[in-house]
């Protein structure tokens, strides 16, 4: 072996690196471009081809909307304005704009009040969206909304929510002191409990009411335009991702007869169209009612619609369930968390972690798809531009401004949820090094 | 060492297992497993893959539920009595082979949930034990840290003092360093020693021979899940008694 030899493997490191500081990565807009828009000849053209369609589309839109008329009364008005030019005919938003937002029958004089609720609605919201960095005593504005929003919107009594809420505490201190002796015992006398409020107080509120109450009722068939799709859309994504929590968990169980239940109602339910389910709520709930009886047509659409997005929520839930590793069960059982609690604090908090990209996607689906109620006559933002508006003669055939403006209304709404989860997402990861 | 562990060695009864036989349907994982554990005794148990051992030790806190037989775990007998299952677990701690923390959590959380939520510990007292036996584990640094930032070594120390939190009478170990590069495994086995010495009573699956000999006061050999031989550590190695101990042991022991 020669002295050079040895010399080149023999290294002791004597001084330790400091560290470095990383290079400084090239920059600039030239090569921005040829890396990620002209690598080569295939990815030239496409970029070509893509500006060319962006430039077109360009060309034929923005004059429609640049020259678009904001103000006229009717479709004939607004032609003479354009003398033959291009432009849009936007003057149907802004004649049309409370029918759209509220409906056609929603008294005027009272759209302050689902506006209103509309507010309250983000700071209802807010605790739950941003619970890390509110505090947790919000939340109780949160558990009063729902009755407050009630009672803007429908007016009437304002004892009717409040006996709608206390039937809930009711319930809930009941369930509290009996449910550490038996499960059964707290769930039923919760309900008992509740039950009874509601009676009573129903029978109070009867004998009380004022003739002219604070807020003039308005009953729910006068309930529509975008208004209506928010209604359907917030309640029915709230109540469905419990429901479907419940769903899926159910699915799980070892009890025979839970688990049957849960997966014939799932399956049944995802084997029907929507629409059916909603002639259904229209129609058929109706023979199986006592004559005389009425329910209101919005709770049978929203249960309807509920049922159907909690069967899809819960089968999301069950491939977020079952993405855990079993070790999780393991270890939550090892250290005596009985089954409420491991499901609680430390399955559901992972598995619904897993499933937000999916319970967005039915939520989102749910919110669009509430515009099928305009087949059941209900006069929902689409229902009130295929109906009344376009059918008026004074904006018969303005169709790309009304229906661009309602894909814009939906679109800023599940545009919004969309980046909420993807912020919830990054939020809520922990496994980054 | 081994003088002052027989001392610790009580004649008070952890664990007492009778004719205890368990399947997975048609199979027959355990055959007729007698077993009494004494407090403060450190019991390792070793053997073939498959035969038996992890499902032996997770049926002492019903993790596995055993067809035949009685389990007794500090008095209370394991049946089907959900009451029962959840007082033996929260008697008992259990540390997996792959730590299986909360990743959700920080380590302060994963120390303390079980505490606040099963003993009714408050809060605060919750997380003074918690830094105690993160102080024991030597990691009080990383409460805030998530699991997922941590080494695996470290991991495993948190799952053992997450369990400490809860002031067990016996912990079981199944193959707590199995899944861990060999820089690591000394740590989390110093850790356990330490334990050993206090006077825990300690069931640890494990293959690591030089941590029997230090701390075990029993060895027990399991092969087609029935216990094949025990002893203490100083004879088991020495001077097996039977073939099949014979040549495991010239397996692990042999290169
Ligand atoms: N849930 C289960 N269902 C069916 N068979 C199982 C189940 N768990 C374990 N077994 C089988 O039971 C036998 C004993 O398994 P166990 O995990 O107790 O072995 P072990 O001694 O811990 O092995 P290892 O050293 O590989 O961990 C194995 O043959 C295994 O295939
Ligand atoms: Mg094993």
């Amino acid at each position: 072996m020669s002295d050079m030899h040895q010399h080149s493997i023999r290294f002791v490191r004597e001084t330790m690196l400091p560290q470095a500081a990383p290079p400084v990565a090239e920059r600039g807009i030239v090569k921005w471009m040829r890396e990620n828009l002209f690598s080569n000849l295939a990815n030239s053209i496409l970029t070509l081809l893509a500006l060319l369609a962006v430039y077109y589309l360009a060309v034929e839109t923005l004059p429609w909307m640049l020259n678009g008329i904001w103000d006229a009364p009717s479709i004939r008005a607004c032609r003479e304005i354009l003398d033959g030019n291009v432009g849009g005919c936007f003057a149907v938003l802004t004649d049309r704009w409370n029918q759209l937002l509220f409906g056609f029958k929603y008294p005027s004089e009272e759209y302050w009040r689902p506006s209103l609720a509309f507010l309250l609605l983000f700071a209802a919201a807010a605790p739950v969206m941003f619970f890390k960095y509110l505090p947790g005593k919000l939340l109780i504005f949160t558990a009063i909304y729902p009755f407050l929003a009630y009672w803007l919107i429908w007016g009437g009594p304002f004892l009717a929510p409040v006996v709608a809420l206390l039937g809930f505490v009711a319930g809930y201190v009941v369930w509290n002191r009996f449910v550490t002796s038996s499960f059964a015992a707290g769930f039923f006398g919760a309900i008992a409990a509740a039950a009874v409020t509601w009676w009573l107080g129903g029978v109070i509120v009867d004998a009380v009411a004022p003739e002219n109450s604070l807020l003039p009722s308005v009953p729910s068939r006068d309930m529509g335009g975008f208004m209506l799709n928010m209604i359907l859309g917030v309640v029915c994504v709230s109540l469905s991702i419990p429901f479907g929590i419940a769903l899926a968990l159910g699915r799980q169980s070892s009890m025979p007869i839970i688990k049957w239940i849960c997966v014939i109602f799932i399956e049944f339910v995802r084997g029907v169209p929507l629409i059916t389910l909603l002639f259904v709520a229209n129609v058929v709930l109706a023979y199986f009612l006592p004559p005389g009886a009425t329910f209101d047509l919005i709770i049978r659409v929203i249960i309807m619609i509920t049922a159907f997005a909690s069967a899809y929520i819960a089968e999301v839930i069950r491939g977020g369930l079952a993405a855990l590793p079993r070790g999780q069960y393991e270890a939550a059982d090892s250290l005596g968390l009985d089954y409420p609690q491991a499901m609680r604090l430390i399955i559901l908090p992972q598995a619904l972690k897993i499933s937000i990209p999916g319970i967005v996607n039915v939520a989102v689906g749910l919110f669009k798809d509430t515009t099928l109620v305009s087949v059941i006559s209900m006069f929902d933002l689409v229902g009130m531009i295929r109906g009344p508006i376009l059918a008026s003669t004074d904006w018969n055939g303005v169709y790309w401004e009304l229906f661009g403006f309602a894909a814009l209304l939906f679109f800023v709404v599940c545009y919004g949820i969309s980046q909420y989860s993807q912020w919830l997402e990054r939020e809520l990861t922990t496994d980054h090094r | 060492m081994t003088e002052t562990a027989q001392m610790q060695i009580s004649d008070e009864i952890a664990i007492q297992i009778e004719n205890m036989n368990k399947w997975f349907g048609s199979f027959h994982v355990l055959r007729d497993i007698d077993l009494t554990v004494y407090k403060g005794e450190r019991i390792v148990i070793c053997g073939p893959s498959g035969s038996g051992k992890s499902t032996l030790i997770r049926c002492i806190n019903a993790l596995e539920e055993h067809q035949q037989g009685k389990i007794e775990v500090d008095g209370t007998l394991l049946s089907s009595d959900i009451k029962n299952i959840d007082t033996i677990r929260s008697e008992v701690g259990m540390v997996f082979q792959h730590f299986n923390l909360f990743p959700h959590l920080t380590i302060l959380e994963n120390c303390t949930l079980a505490p606040i939520w099963v003993r009714k510990t408050p809060k605060r007292e919750a997380e003074e034990t918690a830094m105690h036996f993160l102080e024991k584990v030597k990691i009080p640094e990383q409460a805030d840290k998530y699991p997922g930032q941590l080494s695996g070594g470290q991991q495993q120390r948190v799952a053992i003092a997450r369990s400490l939190c809860m002031r067990p009478r016996i912990m079981l170990f199944d193959e707590p360093t199995s899944a861990l590069d060999p820089e690591m495994i000394k740590e989390v086995l110093d850790t356990m020693i330490e334990l050993a010495e206090e006077g825990m009573t300690m069931l640890c699956v494990t293959h690591e021979m030089g941590f029997a000999q230090a701390v075990a006061n029993r060895v027990i050999f399991m092969d087609q899940g029935q216990i094949v031989e025990q002893n203490e550590p100083k004879e088991f190695f020495n001077n097996p008694k039977s073939e099949r101990t014979k040549l495991f042991l010239s397996q692990i022991l042999g290169h």
